[in-house]
């Protein structure tokens, strides 16, 4: 073999390592970001499964979770893990005053499928000028190294301790929620509802309570999910929660709607479609390359991954 | 122990009860017999509070329950098992079976469940499947099984032969006798309305939102009228 050959052979092997490398490193990122996402379409889709409406207020839930998060650590001075719980707590109350004030009002009554929609839009509109009032538009920050830049590697990986924190939190919370739903006496009159809210009434279980318990638990999933975007970009502002809701929207509809699997697998795929479209296409198309594999895979399963017509499970 | 007395019920412009009254005795089985339609369904859903009443009065144990919310009767000791049977078909059975004990604080709900279990031995088989790949009869015995892990001082049973071959209908209705015996009180609705007057010792005869006819289950059966239109002679 010439040398020179040999020579541009190895070229390529290195070229080659280093592309899986960059693979390898976007696959932390979009791991982050899609764990990110789905727990933020988890809350989405348990509404959707237990309750029966689409509440277009968890994107302003997530907002006010990212606010909390923040002020629990720039006023308070709290560390993180403190901080994800008043940010948990801040959004899980507001998911329950919303329904409290917005949604039973229409349950006592038999009201048409949109006005839930309507009456959580208003609540969003609402709670946005609010905080556009008490911040202002501008963007907020985490103070300087709150979460040390530390980065571990993994072989060909590097993730950061940041990455790390997020990817760990967001599994054990959906990992605490599934168990919850599938272990518990509460957790189990939940799914009752979701399958048969009137068969769920004749065993004894208080129907109106679990729609607030399942309220709360949502609107705190989506307040972690606040705070940890809030961490991860580190930019808080008012009007955050509007690109997350189209994002959890688009999540459960590919997921399946009402089906936790599915917000799951469906928040993975639309962080990996973001950060490899950025990667290897262009930042410019991101939207655009994510939402249009979503209408794909949509075409091909129009009822989502995991949907089945009429059935619905949580 | 339950009192009806002149309940009406409209769903929209349909008056499906027209002043109903009856009474269920405590360890009785009352059957209440009737054509499809005639509003049967609708007597047990104004008793479990899942139809409002627009008149009338319901009592239990003395005190009035009209207008209470479905899941405090439950706590009562007013069990229905719906038309249906009403399975939750993505819980596994033993799932169900806990659920059906939802109401209680009681720290023997294992025992009960052993004793569905041993009354049931299929769904011991089954405990761990999902309800829905249960087959008719058995998913009638879940049900009348989560009934009991209730422990109802009163059952309300909507059509519990229905779609169900003769054999099986033959061990449900001993089962509900054996529960009966057991003391609690039952108001059985059915279209079968020779086996469910069998099994009760009185009945009523409801047709178009009234009872019209009131008498031992002994008597009815032998009732000319009622032979006529509901036992097939
Ligand atoms: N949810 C409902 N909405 C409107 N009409 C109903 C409803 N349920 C029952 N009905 C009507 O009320 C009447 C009594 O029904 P039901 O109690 O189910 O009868 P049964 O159980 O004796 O067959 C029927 O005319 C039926 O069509
Ligand atoms: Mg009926």
């Amino acid at each position: 073999m010439e040398p020179e050959t040999a020579f541009s052979a190895i070229g390529e092997d290195l070229i080659c390592i280093g592309r899986v490398t960059v693979f390898l490193q976007q696959f932390a990122n979009a791991l982050a970001l899609g764990s990110v996402y789905a727990l933020f379409a988890i809350g989405f889709t348990l509404i959707f499964g237990v309750l029966e409406i689409i509440t277009l207020a968890h994107g302003t839930i997530f907002m006010v979770g990212a606010f909390a998060g923040l002020l629990a650590v720039t006023k308070l001075h709290l560390g993180l893990g403190p901080a994800i719980l008043t940010a948990m707590l801040a959004a899980g109350t507001l998911g329950w005053v919303i329904d409290l004030v917005a949604v039973r009002p229409l349950r006592k009554r038999s009201f048409h499928h949109l006005a839930p929609m309507i009456a959580t839009i208003g609540c969003a509109t609402f709670i946005t000028s609010i905080a556009q009032g008490l911040f202002g538009a501008e963007a907020y920050r985490f103070p300087f190294d709150f979460v040390p830049a530390t980065s571990y590697t993994l072989g060909p990986v590097q993730l950061t301790l940041l990455q790390l924190i997020i990817i760990a939190i967001s599994f054990a919370f959906m990992v605490i929620i599934i168990v919850l739903l599938h272990k518990t006496k509460w957790g189990k009159a939940v799914r009752a509802v979701a399958e048969n809210r009137r068969t769920a009434a004749l065993l004894g279980i208080p129907v109106d309570r679990v729609y607030q318990i399942t309220s709360f638990t949502a609107g705190a999933l989506g307040g972690a999910a606040g705070i940890l975007t809030g961490i991860n970009f580190n930019t808080i502002h008012a009007f955050m929660g509007g690109p997350m809701l189209h994002r959890g929207i688009a999540v459960v509809i590919l997921g399946g709607m009402g089906d936790i699997r599915g917000a799951l697998l469906g928040g993975l795929i639309l962080g990996f479609s973001e950060i490899m479209s950025v990667a290897y296409i262009s930042s410019d198309f991101r939207d655009a390359v994510s939402f249009g594999l979503l209408f794909l895979i949509l075409l091909l399963k129009p009822a989502g991954i995991f949907g089945r017509t009429g059935e619905r499970k949580v | 122990m339950l009192e009806l007395a002149d309940v009406s019920i409209t769903y929209g412009h349909i008056q499906a009860l027209k002043g109903i009254s009856l009474e269920v005795r405590e360890g009785e089985i009352v059957a209440l017999i009737g054509a499809n339609g005639a509003g049967k369904s609708t007597t047990l859903n104004a008793v479990s509070g899942l139809v409002p009443t627009t008149a009338g009065n319901i009592v239990y144990q003395g005190r009035s329950i009209t207008g209470r919310a479905p899941h405090t009767i439950v706590r009562e000791g007013i069990v229905q098992v719906p038309e249906g049977r009403a399975i939750l078909t993505t819980l596994t059975v033993s799932d169900n079976l806990e659920l059906g004990g939802f109401v209680r604080r009681d720290s023997e709900k294992d025992k009960d469940m052993d004793a569905v279990f041993a009354r049931f031995p299929v769904l011991k088989e089954k405990a761990g499947e999902p309800a829905g790949i249960l087959s008719g009869g058995e998913q009638q015995m879940l049900a009348l099984g989560r009934a009991l892990m209730a422990r109802p001082k009163l059952l309300l049973l909507d059509e519990p032969s229905m779609g169900l071959a003769p054999l099986i209908v033959r061990d449900i209705f001993n089962i509900i006798l054996e529960i009966n015996k057991g003391g609690t009180a039952i108001l059985l609705v059915e279209q079968n309305a020779k086996m469910a007057l069998k099994i009760s010792g009185r009945g009523y005869v409801i047709e178009t939102g009234r009872i019209v006819l009131e008498d031992s289950a002994e008597n009815l059966l032998h009732n000319p009228k009622v032979i006529a239109a509901y036992l097939g002679g």
